[in-house]
C-alpha cells in the first residue's frame, strides 16, 4: 500500500488535479499470493465451469449450478470479502476486485457469484449487528447458504424507493409480516438467504430484512427466459405473509435505501473488474480464431480490417484493467486511512466506498461498455460462426448484454456520476467552481503559447489530459451555470457530460498506468502498453470533441457558443497518432502471445 | 510416515516455445511456469496420503530463485514444507544426486514424483535416485495405496495394467489417474506464506551432458483425408505426393 507517500485525492477530483503515476495502483503490481489466487480461481473455471457451459446454461440439471457454487465455497472463493473471525478470508478491497475480475470469465456463474459476494453477503456484512454476523456470515462466507438481493419490483426498477412490498409488526411486535411481489432476482432458485427491501407502514423509504427461506410464505414463477447469462438463476419472487422475527431487520427502520444504494455502489465498481475476465477471454478466443481461419489462402490475422479489431480489443480492455484498479486501491487506501484515524471497521469502509462512488460509477459504465465492444468484435472476426451457438462467441454476445442493464443502467449511473459530482461542489466538498471559472476567464484571455518539453514519454499526452480536464470545466461549469435545478432533468446533457468525465478517467488511467510500469520495466518492455495509450488517448479525445459539442450546443447559442466551440478546439488539440501502424503493432504482438498478453 | 514429492518447475503447456543464445537457451520471455503436471498429480495423492495416514510431507525443487512461487504453490496445496536445491538442473542425473543426498539426510518412506517432465521429458530421476539409494522405483504408477507398509501399485504398461506391491520405502513416478489435480484454495494459498521453505546448497555432482543445440519440431503440414474405400487414390498420392513408395 502507498498510504504514507500517497498524495490523497477524493473522489471525483481528478477532473480538477493531476495525479502522479506512483501514486496509483497497477495491476501489474499484485503480489505472487494475490496472483496465485487468481491463478487458482481460473482453474476453477477452467476445470468446473467451462466443460460444462453447456449444461449450465441448459438450466436442466437443477443441482448443477449448486454443486459448482459449493465447490467455489470449499476454495474460499465465496469468502473473500468477509472477515476470518467469519470463516472468510479477509481480503483486501482491491483482491476481492482482482477474483471479480477472474471470475468474470465464467459465464452465467460470473453473476451468481456476484449476486452472492457482493449484493447478497454485503449488507449483512457492512449493516448486520454481531449477532446478525455471527449468525450468517459463516455460513455465506463458505457457501453453506447462498445468498440473493430482493429490491427491483415490477414498478419500482431504477426507482426503487418506490417499491410497494410491506412490512408490518405483529401485536406482539415480535415479527414483520412481509408482503409484496420481487422481480429479477439473481440465485432466487437456490437461495437460502433473501435480502429483502420492504416499506413499513407508510415510510418514505424502504426497511432492509434477512430473511430465511424456512421462514416460509416465500413462493416463486418459473426460471425468466432471458436473452443471455441463462444458467443463473433469475426468478420473481413473491412474499406472502412471510413471518420475519423482529430481530432480522437490518440497519434501522427506514436505512433500507440507503443500504440498497451502498451497496449497489460497491457492486458497480465490482462489475467495472468484472467484465474483465470476459474480455480477456474473448480476445484471446478472437486470437486464436483468427490465426487459424485461412481465407483467399492465408490467415484471416494477416489482414488489417482483423488487426484492428483485435488490437482495439485489447486498447480499451488495458485502459479499463488500469481504471479499476486505480479506484479500487484508491478506496483500499482510504479504507485504510479512515482506519487508522480511528474511525470504526465498517464505518471507515462504507466512507471510503461512497467518497470513490463517482468513479465506481465510471468503472460500471466503462466497463460494460467495453465489454459489449469486445464481444461484438469478437463475433465480428469469427463471421458466420460468430453467429453460430456452436462457436463460444455467441454465448458471450448475448451474456455480455446484461452488464449496461443491472447494477443501475448505464444511463442511470451517468446522471448519478455528474449528479453526485454537482452536488458535491454546491455542498463544497470538492473545488469544482474556482477551476471552472478560471477555465471560463482563460477561454477569453489570449492563448498561452507556450511549448512543453516533449522529450520526456508522455509529456505531451498528459498535457492534453490536462486540456481535457479543462473541456470538462468549461462545459460542466457552463452546463451549470445555464441550465441550475434544471440541469437534471436535460438528461442528455448529463450523459454528454458524464462521457467526458469517463473518457477522461479512462484515458488518464491508461497513461499512468503504463508510466508507471515503464518505470518498473523500462520503456524498451512496454512498447505497446506505451501504444495501447496513446491510441486511446486519440480515441477519448474524439469522444470528447463529440459529447462536448452536442452539450454546448444544447444549451448555448451565438456569440457564447462560438467561444465555447474555440475553447473546445484549443483543448483537444493534439498531435496526428498514426492510429493504423499502432494498431498493427499491438495486434502483431498479440498474436505472437497467442492471447490477451497485457496482464 | 514421511512423503516428499519431488516437483519440477515447467513452463506452462501452451507456451510458445523459442531459444535465444544461438539455439542453445530456453527463451523464458513471457513464458508462465507450473508445476510438472505428472508431479502435480503426485502432489496430489501425496496430500491425500498425508490427510488419510497423518503423514509429513515435504516437497522438493532443484531449481534457482525463480521456482519458489512454484514451491509455494506445492505448499498452498498442502505440503507441509518445502526444500529448494540452489542450483540449475542440468541434467537427470545432477538433480537425482540432488534428491538422493536430501533423501539420505532425511530417511523418507515414500518419494513421489511424476512420470517425467514436460520441458525435457527425460523420464530418468526417479529410475536414479532409486539406483542411488537402493530403494525400488516404479513407474509409472496411475494407482497407489499403502496398507501397513505395503504399497499396492497399478502401473501402466503395453496394452495393459500391471499390478504390483512392494515394500516401504519406495520411489515411484506418477502419472494420471492416480488422484486428481488440486487447485489451492484461498486458505491454503494464505497460509503458504508462513510454511517454512528452506533453501539449501547443492551436492557436488559431475555435469555429464552439454547442450549443443536445440531444434524446434517441423511446423505440421497438411493433411489430405482419403475415403477408406479409395484405396487406389491413397496409393497414388503416396507414390506421386508424398513420395514413400
Amino acid at each position: 500500500m502507498n498510504t504514507i507517500t500517497k498524495q490523497s485525492i477524493n473522489g471525483g477530483e481528478f477532473l480538477i488535479k493531476d495525479t502522479a503515476a506512483q501514486d496509483i495502483f497497477i495491476f501489474e503490481e499484485f503480489s505472487e499470493e494475490q496472483k496465485m489466487m487468481a491463478q487458482a480461481c481460473q482453474d476453477f473455471i477452467d476445470t468446473e465451469i467451462h466443460p460444462k457451459i453447456e449444461e449450465i446454461d441448459s438450466m436442466k440439471n437443477p443441482d448443477l449450478v449448486p454443486s459448482i457454487f459449493k465447490k467455489a465455497g470449499e476454495l474460499g472463493l465465496l469468502g473473500i470479502s468477509v472477515p476470518e473471525e467469519f470463516n472468510g478470508m479477509g481480503m483486501s478491497f482491491n483482491t476481492s476486485m482482482l477474483i471479480a475480475d477472474i471470475i468474470g470469465g465464467a459465464g452465467s456463474f460470473s453473476t451468481t457469484y456476484g449476486a452472492h459476494t457482493g449484493i447478497g453477503t454485503l449488507p449483512i456484512l457492512y449493516y448486520g449487528n454481531e449477532a446478525q454476523k455471527s449468525k450468517y456470515l459463516p455460513k455465506l462466507a463458505t457457501g453453506e447458504w447462498a445468498a440473493c438481493y430482493c429490491l427491483t419490483e415490477p414498478d419500482a426498477g431504477s426507482d426503487a424507493n418506490s417499491g410497494k412490498t410491506k412490512a408490518v409488526l405483529t401485536e406482539d411486535g415480535k415479527h414483520y409480516i412481509i408482503n409484496g411481489q420481487k422481480m429479477w432476482i439473481s440465485n432466487a432458485g437456490f437461495a437460502d438467504i433473501f435480502i429483502v427491501f420492504a416499506k413499513i407502514e407508510d415510510d418514505k423509504n424502504l426497511t432492509a430484512f434477512i430473511v430465511e427461506k424456512d421462514f416460509g410464505g416465500i413462493t416463486m414463477n418459473e426460471e425468466e427466459k432471458k436473452m443471455g447469462i441463462k444458467g443463473s438463476s433469475t426468478r420473481q419472487v413473491f412474499f406472502n405473509d412471510c413471518k420475519v422475527p423482529a430481530e432480522n431487520l437490518l440497519s434501522e427502520r427506514g436505512n433500507g435505501f440507503k443500504i440498497a444504494v451502498n451497496i449497489l455502489n460497491i457492486g458497480r465498481i465490482k462489475l467495472g473488474a468484472g467484465v474483465l475476465g470476459g474480455c480477456r477471454t474473448v480476445a484471446s478466443y478472437a486470437i486464436k480464431y483468427s490465426s487459424e481461419r485461412k481465407q483467399f489462402g492465408v490467415s484471416i490475422n494477416t489482414f488489417g480490417a482483423i488487426k484492428q479489431k483485435l488490437a482495439e480489443m485489447a486498447i480499451r480492455t488495458y485502459a479499463c484493467e488500469a481504471l479499476c484498479y486505480r479506484a479500487g486501491q484508491d478506496i483500499e487506501d482510504r479504507m485504510a486511512a479512515l482506519a487508522a484515524e480511528g474511525m470504526e471497521d465498517t464505518e471507515a469502509k462504507l466512507k471510503a466506498l461512497e467518497q470513490f462512488a463517482i468513479e465506481a460509477a465510471i468503472a460500471k459504465v466503462h466497463g460494460s461498455e467495453v465489454l459489449d465492444y469486445v464481444v461484438d468484435q469478437g463475433v465480428q472476426v469469427y463471421g458466420g460462426m460468430g453467429y453460430s451457438a456452436d462457436a463460444p462467441m455467441e454465448r458471450a454476445y448475448r451474456d455480455a448484454r446484461i452488464s449496461r442493464i443491472y447494477e443501475g443502467t448505464n444511463e442511470i449511473n451517468r446522471m448519478l456520476m455528474v449528479g453526485m459530482l454537482l452536488k458535491r461542489a454546491m455542498k463544497g466538498e470538492i473545488n469544482l467552481f474556482e477551476p471552472a471559472m478560471a477555465v471560463g476567464n482563460e477561454l477569453t484571455a489570449v492563448p498561452s503559447f507556450e511549448t512543453i518539453d516533449t522529450s520526456e514519454l508522455f509529456a505531451s499526452e498528459k498535457d492534453v489530459i490536462k486540456k481535457l480536464k479543462k473541456v470538462f470545466l468549461m462545459v460542466g461549469g457552463k452546463a451549470a451555470m445555464a441550465l441550475q435545478d434544471k440541469i437534471e432533468s436535460e438528461q442528455e446533457v448529463m450523459m454528454s457530460l458524464a462521457d467526458v468525465m469517463i473518457e477522461i478517467y479512462a484515458a488518464e488511467s491508461a497513461i499512468l498506468r503504463t508510466e508507471k510500469l515503464v518505470s518498473l520495466k523500462g520503456e524498451e518492455a512496454c512498447k505497446q502498453q506505451i501504444a495501447m495509450s496513446q491510441v486511446y488517448l486519440f480515441e477519448a479525445i474524439e469522444k470528447i470533441q463529440t459529447a462536448a459539442k452536442e452539450a454546448i450546443a444544447s444549451f448555448t447559442k451565438g456569440d457564447e457558443q462560438k467561444v465555447m466551440l474555440m475553447g473546445l478546439k484549443r483543448w483537444t488539440k493534439s498531435d496526428l497518432v498514426n492510429t493504423k501502424e499502432l494498431r498493427r503493432q499491438i495486434a502483431d504482438y498479440m498474436i505472437e502471445k497467442g492471447s490477451y498478453p497485457f496482464s | 510416515m514421511k512423503i516428499l514429492v519431488c516437483i519440477t518447475h515447467v513452463p506452462d503447456t501452451t507456451s510458445k516455445i523459442q531459444f535465444t543464445d544461438n539455439n542453445t537457451k530456453f527463451d523464458k520471455n513471457g513464458v508462465q511456469f507450473i508445476i510438472g503436471p505428472y508431479d502435480d498429480y503426485a502432489l496430489a495423492r501425496a496430500v491425500e496420503l498425508k490427510e488419510s495416514l497423518g503423514a509429513s510431507l515435504t516437497v522438493l525443487n532443484v531449481g534457482e530463485a525463480e521456482t519458489e512461487p512454484t514451491l509455494r504453490k506445492a505448499l498452498a496445496i498442502g505440503a507441509d514444507d518445502a526444500i529448494r536445491i540452489n542450483a540449475f538442473p542440468t541434467d537427470a542425473l545432477f538433480v537425482a544426486k540432488q534428491i538422493a543426498s536430501i533423501a539420505k539426510e532425511n530417511n523418507y518412506d515414500l518419494i513421489l514424483m511424476g512420470r517425467e517432465s514436460i520441458d525435457f521429458n527425460g523420464g530418468m530421476v526417479h529410475g536414479m535416485v532409486g539406483e542411488l539409494l537402493g530403494m525400488p522405483s516404479i513407474s509409472p504408477v496411475m494407482k497407489l495405496d499403502i496398507e501397513g507398509d505395503t504399497v499396492k501399485m497399478a502401473r501402466e504398461i503395453e496394452g495393459g495394467k500391471e499390478f504390483l506391491e512392494a515394500k516401504l520405502p519406495l520411489i515411484a513416478g506418477c502419472q494420471e489417474p492416480i488422484a486428481e489435480w488440486k487447485i489451492p484454495n484461498m486458505r491454503g494459498i494464505m497460509s503458504a506464506r508462513t510454511k517454512p521453505l528452506n533453501v539449501v546448497d547443492p551436492v557436488d555432482s559431475e555435469i555429464a551432458t552439454d547442450v549443443t543445440t536445440f531444434q524446434l519440431p517441423p511446423a505440421k503440414g497438411s493433411v489430405t483425408l482419403v475415403d477408406k474405400d479409395n484405396v487406389e487414390e491413397l496409393v497414388k498420392l503416396l507414390k506421386n505426393e508424398a513420395k514413400v513408395l
